[in-house]
């Protein structure tokens, strides 16, 4: 792999969008400059998971960070409040740990903010959480200058208790991959919100907690369940290329059977857009033995926010670390996605 | 494009059906066998079919020893350096340049037309010659509008003149016309093409007898295709069944929109407009009538003309020193494919683009780096 850009680097947008660049930093500085940092036992920094498993007790303790910045603050179905405890509360569940997620939440913002929109988003905090069944329980404030900071950032950290984690690099060859529902409809939303695109047709972000729904699919795969994941930043595809480099796998996607909600399928199409690259806040991707993938598939789509799940591919035992799209009329490979998904237009 | 058949509207999943399209490579596959040798090679000469064949993965279901490979069907590809000189030398003049998206980072002999613009020259990205025909219309200077593409935008230069443009616009004329450049591929010494599948929108204006003379010439059979998965599949088991009768002629598969004589109208309008004249296609060469130049009678509208481009005072660029290895000019004579070029999706990509194959969506390198490139998944089933 290339090095960070060349002689002289910058860092770039494209080494915080999910890809390839960033996987290329994370491991060349944060890594590297980090150390070893290994856990004896559990999922450490290393895994590059969606968060850390350390033992506590006869248990596991999951853990994660996370910081959010989303242009626009307020968007269709949400905003960065909402979206800060829902993605930690989804990578704590998408490790594993679903059962009451402990939260801190630091702010960082611009002087001059509205305070009634710092309002709006801490009641938005606190919806949330009580979805999630989250609490928070601790915080930091702190205030930059005008220019130093674009309004608002927030950090947010989590923790939750479960009996087994769950890797994103356990895939065998066999199982199936699930998503619990249609892709893509956040960073489509947040990507018409950005550039004021007049589109017709409802475009939401799902943002959402799935602590709930992930819970659901354990009770009924249990160890079935192999691996999981949250597909956020370069969306779904970036996640199946996660979890097929490490589970050294190939995993075929049947693109038929991908959910899809045609108004993002046809403001994707218009923009030049592949929903698979658009990040979802709401889903999870599930690895699952064959056996038991009707069952947990059914449980999803029992509960409310899995209604739209679906199974969407298989692993194989060949082209391992590839993702390979079946179109129904051939098949090619999934390009791993590189930076953010730019619209067509501007 | 969606013309209505006698059978209703234009029905897209029709023609992405699994079943046919399943049938129609196991056609191809038994054609390709009765040959019995290989490879067999077919080229066709569009970004738009490549993109298909990438985004479908059509090869991975087509036998392996039939090559499909992408000829000079990139307009922004083939837009020799030298042309893009001219537009950055005229908007460094202080012109306004306006022109498609996809030529703005195309690399010239100096700087690309981005280049320009981070210096400070007027650059204006348009999706149509009517928007910079607006432009012109709306500020007071110099609007020149850099006319790159094939038949089907040449067409929508020679109407937006026909229509009457301000006296502040003109045209730097970059057209190419294809059929040239087929002749010159075929003649490339140890070609392996032995036959040429025909873009569909462009014959739709051209009409599908536009290549006869071509089949005449090199006893290569032209199949005239469409753009959806079932469209390219067709046109390929028929190019296949024509080499081995080894009967030659022009097959049109995509009867749905082009017809023998073609758009008469959008003809005529690009043939008063333009004239056929030689000139040199970036990574081909010099093609005998492959250019296409503004006729005598909109001289007045020839930025050539009316500007004295001088292009020998831009700065020389100094090439990244790895340009050398770039095969693009082999990409776009069919001999090459991105996977044989060395910096392929390594130090060429998208973001940091060596060659124009890479610049352009057109490009085969840009499609084959966005839809995974051209690994061998026959096997999975």
């Amino acid at each position: 792999m290339s090095r960070v850009d060349g002689p002289g680097a910058r860092i770039g947008l494209t080494h915080g969008a999910g890809g390839r660049a960033m996987r290329a930093l994370i491991e060349q500085v944060c890594l590297a400059g980090l150390g070893a940092g290994a856990l004896d036992d559990g999922i450490g920094l290393q895994a590059l998971d969606d968060g850390a498993a350390v033992r506590a007790g006869s248990g596991w303790m999951v853990l994660t960070t996370d910081s959010h910045v989303v242009k626009p603050i307020f968007f269709p179905g949400g905003d960065i409040g909402r979206l800060a405890v829902c993605g930690t509360v989804n990578d704590l569940a998408v490790m594993g740990a679903t059962e009451r997620p402990i939260l801190t939440c630091a702010l960082i913002v611009e002087e001059g903010f509205p305070r009634d929109d710092l309002e709006r988003v801490y009641l938005s905090i606190r919806t949330a959480c009580e979805e999630a069944g989250a609490a928070v329980a601790a915080g930091d404030t702190k205030v930059m200058g005008r220019g130093e900071l674009d309004g608002l950032v927030l950090n947010t950290a989590g923790v939750a208790f479960c009996e087994r984690p769950v890797p994103d690099a356990g895939l065998s060859p066999g199982d199936r991959v699930l998503v619990t529902g249609p892709i893509g409809d956040h960073g489509m939303a947040v990507v018409v919100a950005r550039h004021a695109l007049a589109l017709e047709g409802d475009l939401r972000s799902d943002v959402a907690p799935v602590n709930g729904l992930v819970r659901a699919a354990l009770a009924a795969g249990r160890t079935s369940i192999t691996a999981m994941k949250d597909p956020t930043r370069s969306g779904t595809s970036g996640a199946l290329h996660e979890m097929a480099r490490k589970s050294r796998v190939g995993i075929v996607i049947d693109e038929r059977s991908v959910p899809v909600r045609p108004s993002v399928r046809s403001a994707a199409g218009l923009l030049g857009l592949d929903p698979l690259v658009m990040a979802c806040e709401g889903r999870a991707v599930i690895g699952v033995s064959a056996d038991r993938a009707d069952a947990v598939l059914d449980a999803l789509r029992a509960h409310p926010l899995g209604r739209g799940a679906a199974c969407i591919g298989r692993c194989i035992g060949a082209h391992a670390g590839a993702v390979i799209l079946d179109t129904g009329v051939g098949r090619r490979l999934l390009a791993e996605p590189e930076g953010e998904p730019l619209p067509r237009i501007c | 494009m969606a013309t209505p058949d006698r059978e209703g509207p234009f029905r897209e999943a029709a023609f992405r059906d699994p079943a046919r399209a399943s049938a129609m490579s196991g056609a191809i596959a038994k054609a390709v066998s009765a040959l019995g040798r290989s490879p067999v090679t077919v080229m066709h000469v569009c970004g738009s079919h490549e993109q298909a064949i990438a985004k479908y993965g059509l090869r991975a279901v087509l036998p392996r020893e039939l090559h499909v490979i992408m000829g000079p069907g990139c307009p922004v590809c083939v837009t020799d350096a030298p042309e893009v000189d001219e537009g950055v030398a005229l908007a460094l003049q202080g012109a306004h340049v306006a022109t498609y998206g996809d030529m703005l980072r195309v690399p010239g002999s100096s700087l690309s037309l981005a280049d320009a613009q981070a210096e400070g020259a007027r650059v204006h990205l348009v999706y149509s010659v009517d928007q910079a025909v607006g432009l012109a219309r709306r500020i007071r200077g110099e609007v020149v509008f850099f006319a790159t593409g094939f038949e089907t935008t040449a067409v929508a230069t020679a109407a937006a003149v026909s229509r009457g443009v301000p006296s502040n616009f003109s045209i730097l004329c970059a057209h190419k016309y294809i059929p040239p450049a087929m002749d010159v591929v075929a003649g490339i010494p140890g070609s392996k093409v032995e036959g040429f599948l025909a873009a569909g929108h462009a014959a739709t204006i051209t009409g599908w007898s536009v290549f006869e003379p071509f089949v005449a010439r090199h006893r290569l059979p032209v199949v005239v295709a469409g753009f959806e998965p079932l469209d390219i599949l067709a046109a390929l088991l028929r190019a296949v069944e024509r080499i081995r009768a080894g009967s030659p002629r022009v097959d049109n598969v995509y009867p749905r929109c082009v017809t023998k004589d073609g758009n008469r109208r959008a003809q005529e309008a690009m043939w008063r407009v333009f004239e056929r004249a030689d000139g040199r296609w970036r990574g081909i060469g010099e093609v005998p009538g492959g250019s296409l130049r503004l006729r005598e009678a909109f001289g007045g509208l020839d930025a050539r003309r009316r500007f004295a481009i001088d292009a020998t005072g831009l700065p020389a660029r100094t090439p990244r020193p790895d340009a050398a290895q770039c095969l693009c000019g082999a990409i776009m004579s069919g001999i090459a494919s991105p996977g044989d070029c060395p910096l392929y999706a390594d130090a060429c990509t998208p973001e940091h683009p060596v060659g124009a194959c890479m610049v352009s969506s057109e490009g085969t390198c840009r499609i084959w780096h966005e839809y995974g490139g051209h690994p061998d998944l026959g096997d999975i089933t």
